[in-house]
C-alpha cells in the first residue's frame, strides 16, 4: 500500500521492481471482479504471493547494502509519504474499499448461493482451512493478515538494529496471523447442525469488540456448553482481571503494539505514515473529547444491548435487569469516587469535570434504561434519513447499530485506516477507539510504564515528537526533563529509536517518582538546580 | 531586551517570564521563531520540515507575553542605552542579553567567498545548502573541509541525498583532538564504510573557481591533487558572532567577555550562549563553549540574575552529545584525548565495531574522572550522582548495568566490559 504507485525518482531498480510486482498482484485481484477465473487458487495463489513478495522485495531494495540506523531521509520529499498526489491516491482507494466492503459487499461478488468475484477468488483457501465458503470478511481478514505479515518483514528489516522493535513485530504478525485469523477460522470446522460457537478471536476484547456481549454471541456460548462457556469466562476475564494487571505491570503497550491487530496494522503497513499524526495542543484537546465521548457511547450501548435480553422476574434467574443495572451502577461509582479521591492530586481540573460529566451521562442513561423497555420504544428511522428508510427500529437496535455503522464502520475502517496517509496511521486508535480509552485511564493513573527522559540531554530536535504515531509533543516533556506518562501512548518505542541524543527509554519502574518535571536540568549548578526545582 | 533567539536567549526568556512580569522582547534577524538548530540536519535530510523543528508552537510566545522582533542589529549605543536595528529603527532597552551565537571560521584560503563555498551554521546556510545541492545531478561531488561536529553532520546529510563527499580532516585521525585514538579510529571505519571519501592528514590549499566565480575544484596542500567539486563545505569550527560589536565598548576577546554572573564590562549588559567569553574557564572548562547545553544551562543562571537573584554560572559535571551517522556518542565527566598527568584509560570495543567506551580514571587514587560511550547509551542521572559522589571505576564498572539506558531488549554488554576490565587490572 505504502509502495503501491510513488514513481518519483527515489525508487532504486529493486524498488521499482517490487512496486510493479506488488502492483500486478492487486491487479489480479481487481480483475477478479469482472471476470471469473477458471482456477481461482491458481490466481489467488499468485496475486497474495506478488503482493506480499513485493512488499518483502520493496524492504530489500531499501534496507539491503545499507548501515543499519534510523534512516528516515526524504520522508518529508515523498508524494506519498507528506500527503501529496499519490498520498490522496492511496488513501481514496483504500477509503472507497471500505465503503464497498461495508456497505455494498455485493460488489466483491459476495453471494449466499455461491460467490463470484472477488469473494469467489478466495473460496478455495476459504474452503481449505474452514471448509466453507468465503465471505468478504474472509477476504479482508486474508488481505489484512498478508498486509502485516508482509509489511511486518519491512519493518523488521528497517529497525533490524532494535531488538524491542523487532520483537515487538513479530508478537502482532503471530497474534494477527494465529489469533485473528488461522484459528477461528479452523475453529468453525469443529461447527456441526447441534453445536456451533461465534467467530472468536480471543485476543479482541471489548469494548473494542463492541459485539463481544451481543445475544446471538453470548446464546452461542452457552449453547457450546463447556468450550463455549470458558470462552465467555475468558472474555469478561480479559476485561476486569488481566489486561488491567499486564497494563499495570507495562502499560497498555501489551496491547496496543504487542498484541491488538488494528494496531498491528497501524505498526506496519502504516509505518510510513507515523508521522503525519497532529502534534498541536488543539488535537490532544480533541481527542481528549472524542475519544472519551466514544467510551461513554460504547459502555451505553452494550449495557443498553445487554439489558434487553436479561429476564425481569429473579425468581427465574436472579440476574435481572435491574441487578445489572444497579451493578453496573455501583461498580462504576465506585471507580470513579476511587480515582477523584485518591488521584486527585495528580489529576487536573479539566480532566476531574469530564471525567465527572462523562460520569453523570453514563449514570443517568443507566436510570433511563431501568424505567423503560428500550426494545418496546419505536424509533421511525425515517426522520433520521430524510426518509429514505421508512422502517421502525427499536431503541436498543438503533444504538447498536448507529454504534456499528459510527465507529464500528465509518471510524475504525473508512477513517481509521482509509485515512492513513492523510492523518496518519494511528487516528482511530488515537481518537476513537474504546478499548484504548479504557486502558489509557489505565496507564496514566495505575501503572508502572513511563518513557523516561535522559537527565539534561536533550537538544529538542524534534525528531521524537514528529515521529510519535499518537501526536504527542514528546519533546516538550524532554526538554523539561519529565518524564512521559500519557494515556495515549502506546509504547512503540519509535521516539526512543529516532532520537539521536539517547535521550528517551520506555520502561516499567516504581511509581515513586514517576512523573519528575524539573525547571533546571541535570547538569546545572546543584544550588541552582535545588533553588528552582523544590515544589 | 534579548538579541538572539536561539536555545541560550530563548531560555533566559522563558526563565524570566516564570520569575516575573517584565516586558521582553527577543531580537532575531534568523527566523521568526525559536528553532532547534541542531535539528536543521534533518530538514535538509527530509526526517523533518522546518516547522517541526520548533519547540514551542508559535501561541506560545503570545500567551507568554513575549514578543518577538524580526531585525539585525547594526550597533549598540549603551550610554543611550539604546539599539540601531539594520532598518534604521531605535529601540531601548533596560537591560540587554546578547546571545547571539556563533559564525562559522574562514581562515583565508584563496576561494573561500566563491559561490558555493559555504558554512553550516545558520538557517540561512540551510537555505544556501538546498541551493547549492539539490541532488546528485547538481552538484557531483562535495569536499568537506574540517573534521569536526558540523563537518560530519554535512557529510551525512549530503550522502542522504546520494551526493559523493570527500571529507578533508587535517588531523591523523577524525576529531582525535577531542577523542581517543580507539574511538576516533573506529569512526573513521564508520565514516569510510558510509562510503564517505574520508582523507586524513589533508589541508585544503585552494578554492579553484569557473568563469562564473563559481567553486569548481579545490587543491589539496599535501598531494596538490586537484578535485572536481560543486561545493566546498567550510566546517573548520565556529567562533563568536561578534563583528557588529567592535566600537560598542563592551570588553571583547575571542567572544564577549563576562565574569562568572555573564555580566560584561559595562552594566545592564550581558552575554551569554556560543558568544560568551569567561575570563577564566569555570572548573577546568574552556572560556568558550559552544554547546547546546551550556547555553541553556546559562540561560538558566542569567534569568536569576536579571529577576533579581545574582546567580554566578557554575555548571555541574560536564556532559555532551553527538551522533556520528549512525553511532550515538555521550559522555559524562572528562575524559581527554590523551591522559593527562596521572591518569590512566581503559579502552573497550565491541567486536561488531560500533560500540565502545573509555573510561578516564586518576591513576594514583582509582577516582572516576569520566567515561565516552559510543554506541551505547547511559544514565545522565547515574553518572551526574556517581562524579558527585567521587566513586572509583572499579565502582563504576562492577555497576555499569545500572547505568545502562539501552532500549529494553538491546543485548547487554557490560559483563564483557567488566571482564575485560578485570584481565586488564590483573595484566597490569
Amino acid at each position: 500500500m505504502s509502495l503501491t504507485g510513488d514513481a518519483s525518482n527515489y525508487l532504486n531498480p529493486t524498488q521499482k521492481i517490487a512496486t510493479i510486482l506488488g502492483v500486478a498482484g492487486l491487479a489480479i485481484l481487481v480483475l477478479s471482479l469482472f471476470n471469473d477465473f477458471s482456477s481461482n487458487a491458481l490466481w489467488l495463489t499468485i496475486s497474495l504471493v506478488a503482493i506480499g513478495g513485493g512488499i518483502v522485495l520493496f524492504a530489500k531494495g531499501s534496507y539491503q547494502g545499507k548501515l543499519a540506523g534510523i534512516k528516515n531521509h526524504g520522508v518529508w520529499f515523498k508524494s506519498v509519504s507528506s500527503r501529496g498526489f499519490w498520498a490522496w491516491i492511496a488513501g481514496l482507494s483504500l477509503t472507497g474499499f471500505y465503503v464497498v466492503l461495508y456497505f455494498y459487499e455485493g460488489l466483491l461478488g459476495a453471494n449466499e448461493a455461491g460467490n463470484t468475484g472477488l469473494v469467489g477468488l478466495f473460496d478455495p483457501l476459504s474452503r481449505f482451512l474452514s471448509g466453507n465458503p468465503a465471505s468478504q470478511w474472509f477476504v479482508y481478514g486474508t488481505l489484512y493478515t498478508v498486509a502485516i505479515f508482509a509489511f511486518g518483514i519491512k519493518f523488521i528489516w528497517k529497525y533490524r538494529h532494535n531488538k524491542y522493535e523487532q520483537l515487538r513485530t513479530i508478537s502482532v504478525m503471530f497474534f494477527q496471523t494465529a489469533f485473528a485469523f488461522i484459528i477461528p477460522e479452523l475453529m468453525a470446522r469443529l461447527n456441526t447442525n447441534d453445536f456451533s460457537l461465534p467467530y472468536n478471536d480471543l485476543k479482541n476484547m471489548w469494548p473494542l469488540n463492541y459485539y463481544a456481549f451481543d445475544q446471538w454471541r453470548v446464546d452461542q456460548f452457552i449453547n457450546a456448553q463447556t468450550i463455549g462457556i470458558v470462552f465467555l469466562i475468558f472474555s469478561v476475564l480479559s476485561i476486569f482481571v488481566i489486561s488491567p494487571i499486564l497494563t499495570y505491570k507495562y502499560g497498555k503497550r501489551w496491547y496496543c503494539s504487542w498484541v491488538c491487530g488494528c494496531g498491528g496494522l497501524a505498526e506496519t503497513a502504516g509505518d510510513s505514515f507515523r508521522h503525519l499524526s497532529d502534534k498541536r495542543m488543539s488535537a490532544w484537546k480533541f481527542e481528549r473529547w472524542m475519544i472519551h465521548s466514544v467510551l461513554v457511547f460504547s459502555v451505553v450501548t452494550t449495557v443498553a444491548v445487554i439489558t434487553t435480553y436479561l429476564g425481569y422476574d429473579p425468581n427465574k434467574y436472579w440476574f435481572t435487569k435491574n441487578v445489572f443495572l444497579l451493578s453496573v451502577g455501583a461498580f462504576l461509582t465506585l471507580l470513579f469516587a476511587g480515582i477523584v479521591y485518591f488521584k486527585r492530586k495528580e489529576l487536573n481540573k479539566s480532566a476531574i469535570k469530564g471525567a465527572l460529566g462523562a460520569y453523570i451521562i453514563t449514570i443517568g442513561f443507566l436510570v433511563f434504561i431501568s424505567f423503560f423497555n428500550l426494545n418496546e420504544i419505536k424509533i421511525n428511522a425515517a426522520y433520521f434519513s430524510f426518509g429514505l428508510n421508512p422502517n421502525e427500529y427499536s431503541v436498543d437496535a438503533s444504538l447498536r447499530s448507529f454504534y456499528g455503522f459510527g465507529i464500528g464502520s465509518i471510524f475504525s475502517g473508512v477513517i481509521g485506516t482509509g485515512f492513513y496517509p492523510l492523518l496518519g496511521n494511528r487516528v482511530w486508535c488515537r481518537m476513537g477507539c474504546p478499548m484504548a480509552g479504557i486502558l489509557g485511564i489505565q496507564q496514566r493513573l495505575f501503572s508502572k510504564f513511563r518513557i523516561t527522559t535522559n537527565g539534561g540531554q536533550c537538544i529538542s530536535c524534534g525528531n521524537c515528537s514528529t515521529y510519535c504515531e499518537m501526536g504527542i509533543d514528546v519533546r516538550s516533556y524532554a526538554q523539561k526533563g519529565e518524564n512521559i506518562v500519557r494515556a495515549s501512548c502506546v509504547g512503540c518505542g519509535i521516539c526512543s529509536a529516532v532520537c539521536p541524543r539517547g535521550v528517551l527509554k520506555l520502561e516499567n519502574g516504581p511509581l515513586e517518582g514517576r512523573i519528575d518535571g524539573n525547571e533546571v536540568l541535570l547538569g546545572n549548578d546543584v544550588d541552582l538546580m535545588s533553588l528552582v526545582n523544590q515544589k | 531586551m534579548i538579541i538572539g533567539n536561539g536555545i541560550s536567549g530563548v531560555t533566559t526568556a522563558r526563565h524570566i517570564r516564570k520569575l516575573s512580569d517584565k516586558k521582553i522582547t527577543i531580537i532575531s534577524g534568523e527566523t521568526d521563531h525559536f528553532f532547534s538548530r541542531t535539528a536543521l540536519m534533518y530538514i535538509y535530510m527530509g526526517h523533518m520540515k522546518y516547522e517541526h523543528t520548533k519547540p514551542y508552537e508559535d501561541y506560545f510566545w503570545k500567551k507568554n507575553r513575549i514578543e518577538l522582533k524580526r531585525a539585525f542589529v547594526e550597533s549598540i549605543n549603551h550610554q543611550q542605552k539604546e539599539l540601531r536595528l539594520s532598518g534604521g529603527e531605535i529601540m531601548t532597552y533596560d537591560k540587554l542579553v546578547l546571545a547571539v551565537g556563533s559564525k562559522s571560521n574562514k581562515f583565508g584560503w584563496p576561494g573561500q567567498d566563491l559561490k558555493g563555498v559555504q558554512g553550516l551554521y545558520s538557517f540561512q546556510d540551510l537555505e544556501q545548502l538546498e541551493k547549492n545541492a539539490p541532488n546528485n545531478k547538481v552538484c557531483k561531488r562535495a569536499v568537506i573541509v574540517g573534521g569536526g561536529l558540523i563537518g560530519i553532520e554535512l557529510a551525512e546529510m549530503l550522502h542522504a541525498r546520494n551526493i559523493p563527499v570527500t571529507f578533508l580532516v587535517r588531523e591523523k585521525s577524525f576529531w582525535n583532538g577531542v577523542l581517543p585514538i580507539g574511538e576516533s579510529e573506529m569512526l573513521n571505519r564508520h565514516i569510510s564504510n558510509n562510503h564517505i571519501d574520508l582523507r586524513l592528514g589533508m589541508n585544503l590549499k585552494e578554492i579553484l573557481s569557473d568563469d562564473q566565480g563559481r567553486a569548481r575544484a579545490v587543491i589539496i596542500q599535501e598531494t596538490g591533487e586537484e578535485l572536481a567539486c560543486d561545493l566546498v563545505g567550510l566546517t573548520t569550527g565556529v567562533s563568536p558572532n561578534i563583528d557588529f560589536l567592535k566600537d560598542s565598548g563592551i570588553e571583547l576577546g575571542r567572544g564577549i567577555k563576562v565574569n562568572p554572573f555573564l555580566e560584561t564590562n559595562i552594566k545592564d549588559i550581558y552575554a551569554i550562549g556560543d558568544c560568551a567569553e569567561q575570563h577564566e574557564g569555570i572548573n577546568g572548562r574552556r572560556p568558550i563553549e559552544a554547546v547546546w547545553y551550556t547555553g541553556r544551562m546559562m540561560g538558566e543562571a542569567l534569568a536569576q540574575t536579571i529577576c533579581s537573584n545574582r546567580t554566578p554560572y557554575n555548571p555541574g559535571h560536564w556532559f555532551n552529545s553527538a551522533k556520528f551517522f549512525d553511532i550515538e556518542y555521550q559522555t559524562y565527566g572528562w575524559v581527554f584525548a590523551q591522559p593527562r598527568e596521572n591518569e590512566t584509560h581503559f579502552h573497550w570495543k565491541h567486536q561488531d565495531d560500533t560500540k565502545c567506551i573509555t573510561i578516564c580514571t586518576e591513576t594514583s587514587s582509582g577516582k572516576f574522572l569520566g567515561i565516552n560511550t559510543f554506541g551505547i547509551r547511559m544514565r545522565h542521572e547515574v553518572f551526574d550522582r556517581w562524579l558527585t559522589e567521587a566513586r572509583s571505576t572499579d565502582y563504576v564498572v562492577a555497576h555499569l548495568k545500572e547505568a545502562n539506558f539501552d532500549p529494553e531488549f538491546f543485548k547487554k554488554v557490560e559483563s564483557s566490559i567488566l571482564a575485560a576490565y578485570q584481565g586488564q587490572t590483573v595484566n597490569a
